[in-house]
């Protein structure tokens, strides 16, 4: 029999291993994971919580306008844009200091928006408005309106920025735009209330998830033709629960993160065989996720138990969960 | 867009409930031109036709509401219901439906309203609309009404909904197989109720009936309620103090309400003659629920959850007041015909039929989860919220409560239990 030492000694040595293995992946990252900062909206709260991505404390709350919702980062990492959609409005943080710098016009009720992958414009989702508004982040002012289906809500776009997608989730579409022409190019119908719209890294693809329809439906951008519609199935989990929202898809393309709401679990999926690797117990009413810049770590929102949850990539493991503000909506990870 | 206008008559007699006009109201076919273009029709498809898009579609919707009888005398200019209460709800189905609609090249259209005073026959006006060529049509009637409506339409081509009548008979003896229920069974409305008493251990009821018929089977639908989920309705007692009992309540009510030991007080009285004045002046310190105080219904505008805030917002813009339940069950029988129609890409109401009672079809209602029919009695399947007037309190079925294949099966009737027969096609 052990000594209650040895019995310590053991896992403390574990520990340093782990510690040590850390540190050579941190040094291999191209962003150390110790840099990040995480930014999560408080729906409820009306506030942005900042985290520091090592410790994961608070490092300060900010005061937002009313409602903060879709949340994103510029692509230096240096400004934060918050949908504060009750005051109808786009604003820009500095990463850094958190001060409010300016706030865009975003038109009605703004929910989510997705930024050229260049940093400017800005598309914008207005829910109440059956409308996607662009805004020049430069300039502040309106540059399109292009009119979509009944509360337009999902934005993706495409790596090289020509092909922009919004869901509308009463029609149940996506819409695929040309952002040149800022037109319609095709409607495509998928399950009922499709919420967010992503795009495989690769272009080829675009994944929709669709709340009530209880599917993530893959799109081929070429054909826009629905090549797949992915189910869940979780043991003891009422069907009725399972309603996919956030999808996060890593940048070699092989694994896909879905959140999926009420049935507070988060589905690993092979993106080629679209089979179902796992799924992780998080929060109550998972809906948004943004990786950390390094990738090696998946934030996840949870907005009935006011908490998100870190998950490991790697090990595919929740490892935390970290209380912020009331009714966490969106998310975004800065270096 | 609905506006006050609107709500005038063709004949410029505005409609109002304190002094009904006497003519039935010939619809908002007789306005000018732009009137009947659906309100606010949906943004245009710009740019090049999508390639999916078949040929032009045409999809016409009529609604008849028959007022219900007036008010009781608490009402005031505030609480008195809106004189396009429902109406209004399905106008915003026909702009919802008109926005997907215009990238499927699908138009949908209101071909005729008609608005029927309490107590006429709603008869002609029905036949008019049938006249009118509108293939779904939203009813807004008492149940008797509904049945001669339904057999009046047996032989034609279009789908019924029942968008008011909460009789549980309509879902059982005498219920039709061309009739789709998007308004709650009462059963459904008392079973959701009797969920969360239960769950709170509040099962000692004291029932409180009104004077009317509709009262009487609300009392019964509570009754069935509660023998299914095990409250016991220690004493029912029957409102007999009068019709307005608003100076003598403070002592009537206390001795309406004495001499036996409850958790909670249900309250039958659908017209609210006595009902709102219960809570605070039993003799006991003891909630009201019910038609008075905690609600059972389908929508109200403390649902802002699951979405809602979006249509509650919406509607709002449109017609400058709250979404009632009567608003909310037009506009689901409005958006069954537009998903499905999204879906299959037709408007043969046979094939819409069979769309709906196929296991694809799954209606959004912004209340969690997907809504559908059961094939058993054409009754919609959706949440019940539990609401009082200013605060959402829960929204029933309530966890724990289970089912074999669906939760909201545990609401209502279940297959098992249904008296309703449709006859075999």
């Amino acid at each position: 029999m052990k000594s209650p030492i040895s019995r310590r000694a053991v896992p403390a040595l574990a520990k340093a291993a782990a510690v040590f293995a850390g540190l050579a992946a941190l040094i291999a990252a191209p962003a150390p994971a110790w840099a990040a900062k995480v930014f999560v909206t408080n729906e409820r709260d009306h506030t942005m919580t900042v985290l520091d991505s090592e410790s994961l404390k608070t490092l300060q709350t900010v005061k937002t306008g009313r409602r903060p919702r879709g949340l994103t980062a510029s692509p230096d990492g240096k400004l934060i844009y918050v949908c504060a959609s009750d005051d109808n409005r786009v604003e820009v943080y500095d990463a850094n200091d958190y001060k409010l710098l300016r706030t865009l016009p975003s038109g009605p009720d703004p929910e989510l928006f997705v930024l050229h992958p260049s940093g400017n414009p800005l598309y914008i989702a207005n829910e109440d408005d059956a409308l996607v508004t662009i805004v020049d982040t430069e300039t502040g002012k309106v540059v399109g309106e292009i009119p979509v289906g009944v509360e337009p809500e999902g934005m993706g776009i495409s790596p090289d920025g020509k092909t922009l997608v919004n869901t509308s989730e009463t029609t149940s579409m996506a819409h695929f735009i040309d952002t040149t022409t800022k037109q319609i190019v095709e409607n495509v119908l998928v399950d009922s209330r499709p919420r967010v719209a992503q795009f495989t890294p690769d272009a080829k693809f675009t994944w929709v998830s669709a709340e009530v329809g209880g599917t993530v439906s893959v799109i081929d951008n070429a054909s826009h033709e629905v090549v797949k519609k992915i189910t869940f199935q979780i043991p003891g989990v009422n069907d009725e629960a399972i309603q996919p929202v956030g999808i996060r898809i890593t940048k070699d393309g092989n694994t896909a993160f879905v959140a999926l709401g009420p049935a507070n679990r988060v589905a690993i999926v092979d993106t080629h065989t679209y089979e179902i690797k796992k799924y992780l117990l998080v929060g109550q009413r998972v809906w948004q996720m943004a990786f950390s810049p390094d990738e090696s770590v998946l934030y996840t929102t949870n907005g009935n138990s006011n908490d998100i949850s870190v998950i490991d990539v790697a090990s595919q493991k929740v490892t935390k969960s970290v209380t912020v503000g009331r009714g966490p909506w969106g998310v975004v990870a800065v270096p | 867009m609905l506006d006050d206008r609107s709500i005038r008559r063709s004949d410029g007699c505005v409609v109002k409930l304190s002094a009904l006009c006497v003519a039935v109201v010939a619809a908002w076919l007789a306005l000018p031109a732009a009137a009947q273009e659906p309100p606010a029709p949906g943004p245009q498809v710009p740019g090049p036709a999508a390639k999916n898009a078949p040929a032009p579609m045409d999809f016409p919707f009529a609604v008849l509401r028959q007022f219900p009888e007036n008010p009781p005398w608490w009402n005031n200019i505030v609480t008195v219901p809106p004189d396009d209460d429902g109406i209004a709800g399905a106008n915003l189905g026909i702009v919802d439906n008109s926005t997907t609609g215009s990238f499927l090249k699908q138009n949908f259209r209101m071909a005729a309203q008609e608005l029927v005073p309490f107590g006429e026959d709603p008869m002609p006006a029905f036949n008019r609309i049938l006249e009118s060529g509108a293939k779904f049509i939203l009813l807004a009637v008492p149940a008797d009404a509904l049945l001669k409506m339904a057999d009046a339409a047996k032989d034609k081509d279009v789908i019924l909904f029942n968008a008011a009548a909460t009789d549980d008979r309509l879902r059982g003896a005498d219920c039709r197989a061309d009739v789709l229920h998007t308004a709650p069974s009462r059963a459904m409305l008392t079973d959701a109720l009797a969920q969360y008493l239960v769950t709170k251990r509040w099962a000692k009821w004291l029932l409180l009936t009104g004077r009317e018929a509709d009262d009487r089977l609300y009392a019964e639908a509570v009754k069935r309620s509660a023998k299914k989920f095990g409250a016991k309705i220690v004493d029912e007692r029957t409102w007999n103090f009068g019709p307005d009992a608003r100076e003598s309540g403070n002592d009537d009510i206390s001795i309406f309400t004495q001499g036996v030991s409850y958790d909670v007080i249900v309250i039958a009285d659908e017209r609210g003659e006595f009902g709102p004045l219960i809570g605070y002046r039993s003799w006991d310190p003891r909630p009201t629920a019910g038609t008075a105080g905690l609600t059972p219904t389908t929508w109200s505008v403390t649902v802002t959850g699951w979405g809602a805030e979006q249509i509650q917002n919406r509607f709002f813009r449109q017609s400058k007041r709250g979404m009632r339940p009567l608003d909310f069950q037009m506009w689901l029988a409005m958006r069954t015909i537009g998903e499905s129609a999204a879906r299959i890409r037709s408007n043969d109401p046979k094939k819409l039929r069979e769309f709906i009672f196929g296991p694809k079809f799954e209606l959004a209602g912004f209340k969690g989860g997907s809504f559908s029919y059961r094939p058993w009695d054409n009754q919609l399947r959706q949440p019940i919220v539990l609401t009082s007037a200013e605060a959402l309190v829960a929204a029933s079925p309530q966890e724990g409560f289970l089912h074999q294949t669906n939760p909201l099966d545990t609401i209502g009737f279940d297959k098992p239990e249904s008296q309703c027969h449709f006859p075999t096609p």
